[in-house]
């Protein structure tokens, strides 16, 4: 069967080692998790972890059956195929001499990206967006060097109906 | 009224219903075990290793149907109870696991006898717990308790720091436990269970398949009532044995890699299977592209992830299997079953006709057989004992030759296979149960894990049974190395044994021995006729191994006989 990504929305208890819980839960079992991001919710008792794994049909079903196992997992909905909005934020520290720094500004600007630090030597750029223009981004930029990155990893909520 | 931890914790025991902990005492629950001492209403069991207590505390919850309790204190006192721990979550088992851990001021800084068991325990508990302020305590063992015994049931573990034992604080009963991360689903869908009848109504031959989930939900008479009723054959898992008579003419013995050739057979030829309490395990399915390949699986559990883990299911059941068994019965009363036995004739008699051509056998000649041992025991006790095994050999045989009745009656380590369980599980079931006859079907390897625990029964006047089956080596290795390693018996052999008799004697037990077939039953009647604990050890044919086998990777339908 063939493997595919899937963005799971997950709300827990906000408590001490939840978290622990759910990513010893994907090694024990040999899931795969691609990126992850956690932060409180409005209710600060529940925090929504947003993450992207890969899997069969079988294993997807299985990872969201063992996540609301969990007794402090509250709701896991499977984003995938269903209308939703994705952001990913990256910090990328590229090398900027001189008679680069227009061509990577052009870069930026094309990419609604910002620069957030400079230096003699570098830029430190912000972008946003789904995890598919991030990469274009980085792609563009590889020939000049990219020093650092920093990536938060997909954040996503539903889109009400409207 | 304001209380210190400890007691909260007695009170709320006690609020619990626990009668009984197994425990061993140390420096982090000193407080707790002081506590114990004014408390007349808990019997505590001083075990002999930490390990012991968690398999009596699983023993003990099988026989009697209520939770069973361990205390233990922090770091290698709770360490030890892992293995414990792990088995009881593989069998879904409900214990509850209380540890001593350092004062909350000292966690994290490598303190003496400090290791972080919610982490190492996350894995094989249901849930777990780390008390951190004394306020959270009686609410928190209330829920241990509910989440324990409630749903797919299992371990959970409460870890209690020092401070907090010690802490004073306003004590009430907490009220009713409601979780809005946790509601196990009781009730199956009745539009699934109508699907299960029609294809039940549309089988020419069907099986039934059940499990551990079958004794835990308390489900034995439906699942009896329905394959009576319909006339359908009954296999089960070796967690399942006790869900439906072994005595009954239905009856196909256990599947899998040392199932029945019958129930091996009618798995892979029926055309309905339908699987009550079971999870697939890869002992029971073998080859899982050739598991029941012409069948229309039906599954019916408690647990979301066990249905469709690893087998496709055509029906699944979300429910408990007490409550979807009875519905079943209630929808299949509701129609007309004419010709029912007209139609099951050809595929009982196919059924028939494999139990008499290749039914489970053995050849008693000179040297005592392990089988004849079992067969022995079984009619002495008239199938009515508590038997409890170690794993390997002497748990298949006892799985194959001793016929258990009802559930609560096999009390075996299924899913984790840990060595060492059978006689600590027997103390357990024997304090669970006080009048019954509770057997420990051991090998002489198995025995020797936990063989400290005879000190515990001896104390406590637990009239435990352990008949060893010994052939100096560790059997179910050696028949691998024997079939699948050309011999090559790789540490398999015990070059120096102790003598299990005088072992016992040391302990303060019975001690007794049959070298000779003709010497079986009057050993065994003289030990269960014995009201103190026994170890009988039976001299067996070193080299006797476990058939029917299904080779691991191979179909269950390409045994291997003789």
């Amino acid at each position: 069967m063939t493997e595919k990504k899937h963005l799971l929305s997950i709300l827990v208890d906000n408590e001490p080692g939840v978290l622990s819980r759910i990513t010893g839960l994907f090694s024990g079992r040999g899931y795969n998790i691609e990126s992850l991001s956690v932060a409180e919710t409005v209710d600060p008792g529940i925090s929504r972890i947003t993450m992207v794994t890969k899997g069969s049909p079988m294993i997807i079903e299985q990872i969201q059956k063992q996540l609301n196992k969990l007794i402090n997992v509250l709701k896991v909905i499977d984003l995938t195929g269903t209308q939703y909005v994705e952001r990913e934020m990256a910090l990328i520290k590229v090398n900027a001499r001189a008679d680069h720094r227009a061509e990577i500004l052009r870069i930026t600007d094309i990419f609604r990206g910002q620069v957030v630090d400079v230096g003699m030597e570098h830029f430190t750029l912000k972008i946003e967006g789904d995890a598919e223009k991030i990469e274009a981004v980085l792609n563009l930029l590889k020939p000049f060097g990219i020093r650092e990155i920093a990536r938060t990893g997909c954040v996503a909520l539903p889109r009400e109906n409207r | 009224m304001k209380l210190k931890g400890a007691d909260i914790l007695l009170k709320m025991l006690q609020e619990e219903g626990v009668d009984t902990i197994f425990g061993y005492p140390g420096g982090a629950v000193i407080d707790i075990y002081d506590a114990l001492m004014e408390e007349k209403s808990i019997n505590h069991v001083l075990v002999r290793h930490e390990q012991g207590a968690a398999h009596a505390a699983d023993g003990y919850a099988r026989a009697s149907g209520k939770v069973g309790v361990c205390l233990v204190t922090s770091g290698p006192g709770a360490t030890n109870t892992v293995t414990g721990i792990a088995s009881a979550y593989m069998d879904s088992i409900p214990i509850v696991i209380l540890t001593g851990q350092v004062p909350t001021a000292l966690i994290g800084n490598d303190a003496f006898q400090e290791v972080d068991i919610v982490g190492i325990t996350r894995p094989c508990t249901k849930h777990n717990y780390l008390v951190k302020d004394v306020r959270n305590l009686a609410r928190t063992i209330k829920e241990a308790f509910y989440i324990a015994r409630s749903g797919r049931p299992g371990p959970v573990l409460v870890d209690l720091p020092k401070d907090v034992v010690n802490a004073t604080t306003q004590f009430n009963v907490p009220g009713e436990v409601k979780l809005k991360t946790y509601n196990p689903t009781y009730k199956p869908n009745i539009k699934q269970l109508n699907k299960v009848v029609e294809l039940i109504a549309k089988s020419q031959k069907p099986v039934i398949f059940s499990g551990g989930g079958v004794s835990l939900s308390k489900g034995h008479q439906e699942l009896t009532e329905l394959a009576r009723k319909l006339q359908i054959p009954v296999t089960s898992t070796l967690m399942g044995l006790g869900g439906f008579p072994g005595t009954d003419p239905l009856w196909l013995g256990m599947l899998g890699m040392h199932g029945t050739f019958r129930a091996n057979m009618a798995v892979s030829e029926c055309d309905l299977l339908l699987s009550v309490g079971v999870r697939f395990d890869d002992r029971v399915t073998g080859k899982i592209d050739e598991f029941a390949p012409n069948a229309k699986i039906v599954q019916i559990d408690i647990d979301p992830t066990s249905i469709q883990k690893t087998v496709p299911v055509h029906v699944p059941v979300v429910g408990d299997c007490k409550i979807s068994l009875a519905e079943i019965n209630t929808l299949v009363d509701k129609k007309k079953w004419e010709g029912l036995t007209e139609t099951r004739k050809p595929w009982l008699g196919q059924i028939d006709e494999w139990k008499q051509t290749t039914p489970l056998a053995y050849e008693q000649g000179e040297v005592i057989k392990p089988q004849y041992v079992i067969d022995t025991l079984y009619d002495i006790t008239g199938g009515d004992a508590i038997i409890t095994t170690e794993v390997g050999q002497n748990q298949m045989w006892a799985a194959q030759y001793y016929h258990v009745k009802e559930p609560g009656h096999f009390i075996t380590s299924g899913g984790l296979g840990a060595m060492g369980f059978g006689l600590p599980a027997a103390i357990g079931a024997q304090v669970g149960a006080p009048g019954s006859t509770v057997v420990d079907i051991a090998g002489d390897g198995s025995i020797q894990m936990n063989i400290q625990e005879l000190a515990t029964a001896v104390q406590y006047n637990l009239p435990v049974k352990v008949v060893i089956l010994n052939n100096g080596f560790l059997g179910m290795v050696r028949q691998w190395q024997e079939l699948f390693y050309k011999r090559r018996y790789s540490s398999t052999q015990f070059v120096h044994a102790p003598d299990f008799v005088k072992l016992a004697e040391a302990y303060g037990a019975v001690g007794l021995r049959a070298k000779t077939p003709d010497e079986v039953a009057s050993v065994l009647r003289q030990g269960l006729e014995c009201n103190r604990p026994v170890v009988m050890d039976f001299v067996v044919e070193p080299e006797e191994s476990v058939y029917p086998m299904v080779p691991a990777g191979a179909p269950i339908k390409k045994m291997l006989l003789v």
